[in-house]
């Protein structure tokens, strides 16, 4: 009970009051507190107590001093409760009704019921934390609120206010969030280092980890990121910087490319690329230009470009003919696929599945049925069978 | 006897028009030996393109399928290109079907009459497509305007020549 303060019963400017209920006493911890019946007010700030039939006195309590509160049922002659833990009282308090108390909680008896509502509401402006929120209404030195000494807040100035504040807020907001970002990526760069010792060590094969586990650390830091990304910065711009950055990808798509059957979409690795790059993502157009220089730089892998087009990274060793035997070997098996069934056969995206159901139709393959149940492909029967 | 239809008729693809050249051909070509024959069986002589449609041999309802609009005129320009088809209007909605071309009509024609030893006589053209003595012959009951186009075929190749008379017209073979 020592941490209400005596209150004049107003609320401030910012302040709104939540709900009201008459009929509540309050309890100093276990004890009936020496104050009569009255009205338990809650607002966006504070808990206030004012008592029934003497207004003079009101006792107010801040919201950011309760720790945490609990419901305690109704018995027989006893009324519904809600138990308020609080914070230890602050050194600079004003003075309120008790001096100092044994108990750190105290409890709202609801005498004429409502403690439900109340339980409700007192949780929602707990969460909500209103009371934290910067006072809109603090009074801005303008020439108006200087004269009157109050803020008015009508007429076009009042409009222009709002704005004005609404704009500084948006500010505030800005350059807070920018300078979360500015410390993640402090962060990242941090976390890349961590990544490349982790690599370096492990490429050296100290302490004990075994085989499994390297392949399979290795392949967590490949999805975590390029530990040195070829960047305009470090090799400028141009062809060397596309000459390296083809280089890399040459790398890095190795791996990938063969566990995806040889092929994989564009934007396939262009997701791949900027998730192991991290910050320093890669513009497509960088991208496509790199993948155009794999065959002259003599990588094994080749930019193919569909009919459609549709464009996709090979791996060099990946034969056309293949693809297309296995395309027909597969619609053969089934009588006949559509892409999508295709694709859930091999696992593969259905874009590039139905370029190699398209390659295999070019090449006279397959020949198709295109009806309202959609594309399907059938072995191409008018070649086959009658000659 | 009932139509046979080929193979194809039912495998799906036969009625999407195949977009590989190669194949485009070879369907194209079961599309036209299906047309000539289905309209040979039922002694057709004219096609009109929204009948067709909706014809057993465009739509194929026990795998549900149809030949388009499109496709179907797809075919039919390609008969015309193989002279077994001619556009009655300039819309392109009819058509006539010459299952035999005017040239094997005459051939037909030409050796029934010689192997009956009737080369120089004259026949009027009712004779030939409805008389008793061709009865059993394969151009018997053959439309007016073919029987005219296959002997004006053998007119070209000095083999008959058209004569008019009082009652219609006639033809004399050499």
């Amino acid at each position: 009970m020592d941490r209400f303060t005596w209150s004049n019963g107003l609320l401030e400017m910012n302040e709104t009051l939540v709900i009201q209920q008459r009929g509540v006493k309050l309890y100093d911890g276990d004890d009936k507190a020496k104050l009569d019946v009255g009205i338990a007010m809650l607002s966006t700030h504070q808990l206030l107590w004012r008592d029934m039939k003497n207004h003079e006195c009101c006792i107010a309590i801040p919201l950011s001093q309760i720790v945490y509160f609990e419901e305690q049922a109704a018995g027989i002659g006893k009324s519904a409760k809600i138990v308020i833990h609080l914070h230890p009282t602050l050194a600079n308090k004003e003075p309120g009704p008790y001096q100092q108390s044994k108990f750190s909680y105290i409890k709202l008896s609801f005498k004429e019921h409502g403690q439900i509502e109340f339980y409700r509401r007192l949780t929602e402006e707990l969460n909500q934390k209103r009371w934290e929120c910067t006072p809109v209404s603090q009074p801005i030195p303008t020439a108006t609120s200087s004269q009157t000494g109050r803020k008015r807040a009508v007429g076009i100035v009042g409009i222009e206010r709002k704005l004005e504040e609404r704009r500084k807020e948006t500010d505030k907001n800005i350059s807070e969030a920018f300078e979360d970002l500015s410390k993640l990526m402090v962060k990242a760069k941090e976390m890349v280092e961590l990544s490349r010792s982790i690599a370096n060590k492990i490429k050296d094969k100290q302490g004990d980890i075994t085989e499994d586990e390297t392949i399979r650390f290795k392949s967590y830091l490949l999805s975590m990121g390029i530990a040195n990304p070829v960047t305009r910065e470090t090799h400028g711009s141009g062809t060397n910087y596309h000459l390296q950055l083809a280089k890399q990808l040459g790398d890095m798509l190795l791996a990938p490319l063969e566990e995806r059957g040889g092929m994989m979409a564009l934007t396939e690795v262009y997701c791949l690329v900027n998730r192991a790059r991290g910050m320093e993502l890669l513009s497509p157009e960088d991208l496509v230009t790199a993948c155009k220089m794999f065959e002259s730089l003599k990588l094994p892998l080749r930019l193919c470009i569909f009919d459609s087009g549709v464009m996709v990274v090979q791996l060099q060793s990946h034969s056309e003919e293949e693809m297309i035997a296995s395309a027909l070997d597969n619609v053969t098996e089934k009588g006949s696929l559509t892409a999508e069934e295709f694709a859930k056969l091999l696992g593969l995206s259905v874009l590039l599945c139905k370029e190699r159901l398209f390659l295999a139709e070019k090449m006279g393959h397959l020949c198709r049925d295109d009806s309202v149940e959609g594309l399907r492909f059938y072995p191409n029967l008018f070649t086959s069978h009658a000659s | 006897m009932s139509f046979e239809w080929p193979w194809q008729y039912n495998f799906p693809p036969f009625f999407t028009l195949q977009p590989n050249v190669e194949t485009r051909q070879k369907q194209l070509a079961a599309w036209s030996s299906l047309t000539l024959s289905f309209c040979r069986h039922h002694k057709l002589y004219t096609l009109d393109v929204m009948e067709a449609q909706v014809s057993p041999v465009f739509n194929n309802k026990s795998i549900d399928r149809k030949l388009s609009t499109d496709a179907i005129l797809v075919v039919f320009e390609e008969l015309r290109k193989k002279g077994n088809l001619e556009w009655l209007d300039k819309n392109k909605t009819r058509c006539l079907v010459m299952w035999r071309r005017p040239e094997e009509w005459g051939k037909l024609i030409y050796q029934w009459v010689s192997k009956n030893g009737m080369v120089n006589t004259v026949f009027t053209h009712y004779e030939l497509a409805n008389g008793d003595d061709t009865e059993g012959e394969e151009f018997h009951g053959l439309e007016e305007w073919m029987l005219i186009r296959s002997l004006q075929a053998l007119q070209t190749d000095g083999r008959a020549e058209i004569i008019s008379m009082d009652d219609g017209k006639g033809v004399k073979f050499f």
